[in-house]
């Protein structure tokens, strides 16, 4: 039930990876200010917008867990908010390459969206070790899906905290002279974003299947020690 | 019963509780004191003013308040309160509100002593100026730490690393509150006398207050049922 | 004599915790005012069976109806109707007797002078005000019953009564939770006589299976001691 579809998903992945490679590498002009560096964007962004949205997919998913009861929705959270964790820490990796190649720093407070998504990643961080401190699945289930909930409420007024904080926004902007993103990076970016989602939604739906078969296995190993 | 009249009952119970043992508010308060004399000494100042005074007050109020947040359900998970309570023909809801009318209670008693202590500790400024703004920002913040923390301790309370996980999850989540309030307050500590709140984390605040409050609304109820 | 509904009437009721089933297929109908024995070894499952009656728990699969309501969809009708005695008293040892049974008296809607009766039935009014943490075991069981038995409920669960309480106190609490208590009730007891004593029905379980169902009468304390076997 879950495996179809995959292998048509990963090859789309795939394919979609591929081509955002040579775009980035051989399409995409280098930034005047930054260089040839400044293509980790290309990879920054994508992670960042995708880990977000799984951070609210996990939130939906969590809402429809709470309203319907069924384990399905409560595992698509929970795959949704750990492959996003995944991805976050991408994010602040390559943040900090890309904050080190233009600024010299590894680390820089006056950049609200990086200092937001640095707070955001520390509250999902819990999400793991709460749902291993409960032991009955059921409650499990529940509570994980309540904290998705509250965590993904936590997200917008997270970033619009910081963000009136910083007097000035200076996030490391992709700008050509006239102020706005060029139409081949914007090309590049789109397929790279692109690729990023059907990258996440492969190894989502990889993740459930492999999730699923092993529930699977488990209630008819159970079903087998009963019957004998 | 009514909603509103289970809340009064749970509070006066909760209240009762707390002046007979004394766990919470006491320990909150000394907390509070041992934080500042800490920040004496580990920012080697001896008076604060501006932003670094302002930080210093909100750092201290979250960690007071997290203090709180854990011993908030103690006495329910130990003594069989839940299920006292699920039994009895109420809304699930009115524990979340009596609980978070309790923890607000407690922050208001706490801060009633620990910003007179602070003011004469370490602000170098007079606090009078600040005072009125001040008061409003607690009050805001207080009620934004009251619903979230609430929650927290909610969920915390049924897994094994109760005391972990309270600080893992409230502080992050409480971080927007300490944002608005030290930006709030700094500059109601200029040295140079206080100037006016920045009108616009009183509506952070009020917007955290407000999307967390029905968020709570919401999800409470999930937490106490099986 | 007109049919009544019956206070409770379960259908392969199911309750699991992870993988395991804490009951599998519980099924029976006890009429009102009548009394129901449930035996077993520990881990059988009537803890679970008792707090799912007593809707703090939720049925995975079957039906279960307590005095009119079906479960989990109207446990918050029935839930007032019903007083719950469990292994725990459930009581704030740091508050006194009268306290915590103020505190229930409100979250119930009931009014407060039924505690000095309680109190006085149960030989506690002389120690209302002392914390229940200075209380004996058997003195904080006392208070428990009256806890239980205080909105009046037409339903009694009741996990192990007459523990702890010396044969005055039995008595003393007899007509509250006793047969002469009206109630319809559902009693977990280990002590087999004294279960099968106040039986009308009595269910067996086993690892949360239903192996034995059967009127007082049609039962003899053998069958019942191959249980714990």
């Amino acid at each position: 039930m879950y495996g179809r579809g995959l292998r048509f998903l990963s090859i789309a992945s795939f394919v979609a990876l591929t081509v955002a490679f040579a775009l980035v590498f051989f399409y995409a002009p280098n930034d005047a200010d930054q260089g040839f560096v400044y293509k980790i964007f290309f990879l920054h962004v994508p992670l960042a917008l995708v880990a977000l949205g799984g951070f609210v997919a996990g939130g939906i998913y969590g809402i429809k867990h709470l309203r319907s009861g069924r384990r399905e929705d409560d595992m698509k959270s929970y795959v949704a908010i750990h492959l996003s964790i995944i991805l976050g820490l991408a994010t602040l990796a390559t943040g900090m390459i890309w904050a080190k190649a233009s600024w010299g720093h590894w680390w820089v407070w006056d950049e609200p969206t990086l200092v937001a998504f640095l707070i955001v990643f520390l509250l999902y961080s819990c999400y793991q070790p709460l749902r291993f401190a409960i032991e009955d699945p059921e409650r499990q289930a529940r509570y994980a899906a309540v904290f998705a909930v509250i965590a993904g409420a936590f997200v917008p007024i997270c970033f619009m905290s910081v963000r009136f904080a910083q007097a000035s926004v200076t996030h490391p902007r992709v700008l050509d002279s006239s102020g706005s993103l060029p139409g081949s990076m914007q090309l590049t970016l789109l397929v790279s974003l692109g690729a990023m989602v059907l990258l996440f939604m492969t190894l989502w739906k990889y993740e459930l299947t492999s999730k699923h078969a092993k529930a699977q296995l488990r209630t008819l190993k159970r079903r087998l020690a009963l019957g004998a | 019963m009514s909603t509103a009249g289970a809340v009064a009952a749970l509070l006066r119970k909760d209240l009762r509780l707390e002046l007979r043992t004394r766990e919470s508010v006491p320990a909150m308060l000394l907390f509070s004191v041992s934080t500042f004399v800490i920040f004496r000494f580990g920012l080697d100042r001896e008076t604060l003013a501006g932003d670094l005074a302002a930080g210093v007050l909100w750092v201290t109020l979250l960690f007071a308040a997290v203090l709180g947040i854990n011993r908030l359900f103690v006495a329910e998970r130990e003594e069989g309160g839940f299920d006292a309570f699920l039994l009895a023909p109420v809304d699930r809801t009115a524990m979340l509100w009596a609980k978070a009318l309790l923890l607000f209670a407690f922050l208001t008693a706490v801060e009633l002593a620990a910003v007179p202590v602070y003011s004469v500790l370490l602000l170098g400024p007079s606090p009078f100026q600040a005072l009125p703004g001040l008061a409003g920002l607690l009050v805001l913040a207080n009620a934004g730490i009251a619903v979230v923390g609430t929650l927290v301790a909610a969920l915390a309370i049924q897994t094994r690393a109760r005391d972990l996980i309270v600080p893992l999850l409230a502080l992050p989540l409480l971080l927007p509150i300490v944002i608005a309030g030290a930006q709030a307050t700094a500059p109601l500590f200029a040295p140079a006398g206080a100037e006016p709140l920045p009108g616009r984390w009183l509506t952070v605040l009020g917007l955290y207050d407000v999307i967390f409050g029905l968020v709570a609304f919401a999800v409470f109820d999930f937490l106490l049922e099986d | 004599m007109t049919e009544a509904a019956p206070a409770i009437a379960l259908d392969g009721l199911e309750r699991r915790y992870g993988e395991r089933a804490a009951l599998a297929g519980v099924s029976l109908e006890l009429p009102a005012g009548a009394t129901l024995a449930v035996f077993g070894a520990n881990g059988a499952g009537k803890t679970t069976l008792l707090r799912i009656l007593a809707t703090l728990l939720r049925p995975h699969a079957g039906h279960a109806r307590v005095l009119g309501g079906s479960l989990p969809r109207d446990g918050w009708k029935v839930r007032g109707r019903i007083g719950l005695l469990a292994h725990d008293p459930l009581l704030y040892r740091e508050l006194s007797p009268r306290e915590n049974l103020r505190f229930h008296a409100r979250l119930h809607g009931v009014p407060t002078a039924r505690i000095e009766t309680l109190l006085e039935l149960v030989g506690l009014a002389g120690r209302g005000d002392d914390p229940v943490r200075t209380l004996s075991r058997g003195l904080a069981q006392r208070v428990a019953i009256c806890r239980a038995v205080l909105h009046e409920p037409d339903l009694l669960l009741l996990d192990e009564p007459y523990a702890n309480l010396d044969p005055a106190a039995v008595e003393a609490v007899s007509p509250l939770v006793g047969r002469a208590s009206g109630c319809t009730r559902v009693i977990i007891s280990h002590d087999i006589e004294a279960g099968l004593g106040e039986a009308d029905l009595v269910l067996g379980l086993r690892d949360g299976r239903q192996v034995l169902r059967q009127v007082r009468s049609a039962i003899d304390t053998a069958t019942v001691r191959e249980l714990y076997g």
